[in-house]
């Protein structure tokens, strides 16, 4: 059996031997990888810490097989920001206070991320705050997620459309 | 968890061969299986990993006016599909109305079929359960179990099933075509899950190995896009399963009810069609008498199996709830709180 598998994880090819083929996508990236930014909260699909896009799409890391995601293009929170500039997302979290301890915040702005590439929520704070139902917050910081989420959506689609007419 | 074999075939009928073996089990996207894997509650030896099979990820538009819908499409694809979305609101709704964003984008049509109840018994290795263990008895009979089943349960199982999906659904008379050892084969699929009488444990008519490869919809099901809708009563407006759930559609001609179609979530373990009401509702006005007549005879047969009388008279409410909105008419766009029979308006209560 091989468990041999290959992943591009923000950007940079990973070729990584598995040896079990138990191991979580959450687990791959945290223990193997050292990213330990991804969280694990219940590690079974209530919580919404361990949010990653795979190939572009928010999903649940704790219920996804490593060695089932072979070839996958991973993006987790270590990869959003460019260098020292933050992505427009997590910019708004700090700007809204959209967190307080912090433990759930990676996830809930990779589901913001993923939320607003999926572009079904618009301007409306209902649609929005069921879209990010998936990521639970203790502290109780959802109305400050709700801004910034709405808020990071406008900078968003203006870095976007930069990047659209630079390209 | 207990450890496994992974294999990941190039074709079904590799696919069918592995998971044929006693102990296999199939894996889609995992996002309920892992679950039960982490939980002790399942212990497959084999793991036949199905996402990679070719052109099971595909919904066709048939010829005869039907769609045909690959087992591998996942359920945020389907929900967002515009056409989908345009001929079947109700099951769109019922798909965005389950699980969370994470979970419709790994989420399969085919998984979501066969998930697995939430009984907290089922889920919890130390209670006695039938459906997990035969033989060991159901410690939810004398447990929590108000939102257990109402109608179709045995003195060995009061589970339900607790898809969304399947709702609306088995109301508009879904195919499921199956791959197994003998070749292909379909089954309606309102006869795919099996009630526990008995044997529990034996959740559908699925044989070992036998593999969903897709979902078919008839033509007629698009007929009734102007008139469909699915509600689900839930403990919290978003992410969590149904309390009650009911799908309603209708074909309204000149006023009257030419042919309506009525299923219920959560009352059992299987997705239940309401025949018996549909035929009552055939023929009469869109009106309050005729869906509440309609409400007691879908469950005229419900007998509570624990603390769960109110669900019989939740449910004729939402099911008249659900034909007073179908009749309206299906909105333009679903509502920010899918299938919510509560308004998103502070202080706003529906009064229907």
């Amino acid at each position: 059996m091989n468990l041999s598998i290959s992943l591009t994880v923000n950007g940079v090819r990973r070729d990584v031997e598995l040896g079990d083929p138990r191991v979580t996508l959450l687990d791959l990236l945290r223990e193997r990888l050292d990213l330990t930014g991804t969280k694990k909260g219940c590690d079974r699909g209530q919580c919404g810490a361990c949010t990653v896009l795979v190939d572009g799409r928010r999903i649940n890391s704790c219920l996804a097989l490593a060695v089932s995601h072979d070839g996958a293009e991973i993006l987790t929170i270590e990869g959003v920001a460019r260098g020292n500039e933050l992505h427009p997302v997590q910019s708004a979290f700090i700007a809204h206070d959209g967190f307080q301890c912090g433990f759930c915040t990676p996830g809930q702005i990779m589901s913001a991320i993923g939320l607003i590439r999926e572009g079904q929520a618009g301007d409306d704070p209902e649609r929005v705050r069921e879209g990010m139902s998936g990521n639970l917050c203790r502290c109780g910081a959802y109305s400050g997620i709700t801004d910034a989420v709405l808020d990071a959506q406008i900078n968003v689609s203006l870095v976007e459309a930069d990047q659209r007419r630079s390209a | 968890m207990n450890n496994f074999d992974y294999f990941r075939p190039a074709t079904i009928s590799d696919a069918v061969a592995a998971a044929a073996e006693p102990g296999a089990a199939y894996l889609a996207a995992g996002t309920n299986l892992l679950d039960l894997m982490k939980g002790g509650v399942t212990r497959p030896n084999r793991l036949v990993d199905v996402t990679r099979l070719p052109g099971l990820d595909r919904i066709e538009r048939l010829p005869d006016g039907g769609i045909r819908i690959g087992a591998l499409v996942r359920n945020a694809d389907l929900a967002h599909d515009p056409d989908f979305a345009k001929s079947y609101p109700a099951v769109a709704e019922a798909l965005l109305s389950g699980a969370s964003a994470q979970l419709r984008n790994a989420a399969t049509v085919g998984g979501n079929l066969l998930q697995r109840t939430r009984c907290g018994y089922f889920y919890d290795v130390a209670s006695a359960c039938n459906k997990r263990e035969p033989g060991t008895g159901c410690a939810a009979r004398d447990g929590e179990n108000r939102l257990h089943a109402v109608l179709g349960w045995s003195v060995a199982c009061i589970a339900t099933h607790p898809s969304d999906f399947c709702v609306p659904l088995v109301a508009l008379d879904a195919v499921v075509e199956i791959e197994g050892r003998a070749g292909r084969r379909e089954v309606a699929l309102e006869a795919l899950h099996r009630l526990p009488d008995d044997t529990p444990e034996r959740e559908s008519v699925l044989e070992p190995g036998d593999l969903i490869v897709a979902l078919r919809l008839p033509p007629e099901a698009r007929g009734f896009s102007a008139h469909a809708r699915y509600l689900k009563v839930r403990e919290r407006t978003s992410y969590a399963f149904a309390v009650v759930s009911a799908a309603a559609a209708l074909r309204i001609e000149q006023g009257t009810i030419k042919d309506a179609r009525l299923a219920l979530g959560g009352v059992a373990a299987k997705p239940w069609r309401a025949r018996s009401a549909e035929k009552i509702l055939a023929g009469c006005n869109p009106d309050a008498a005729a869906f509440r007549r309609a409400a007691e005879a879908a469950l005229a047969d419900a007998k509570p199996s624990g603390d769960n009388l109110f669900k019989i008279e939740l449910a004729q409410r939402i099911i008249v709830r659900a034909l007073t909105l179908a009749a309206a008419g299906t909105p333009e766009r679903i509502s920010a709180l899918p299938a919510s029979p509560l308004s998103a308006i502070p202080g706003a209560l529906h009064d229907a």
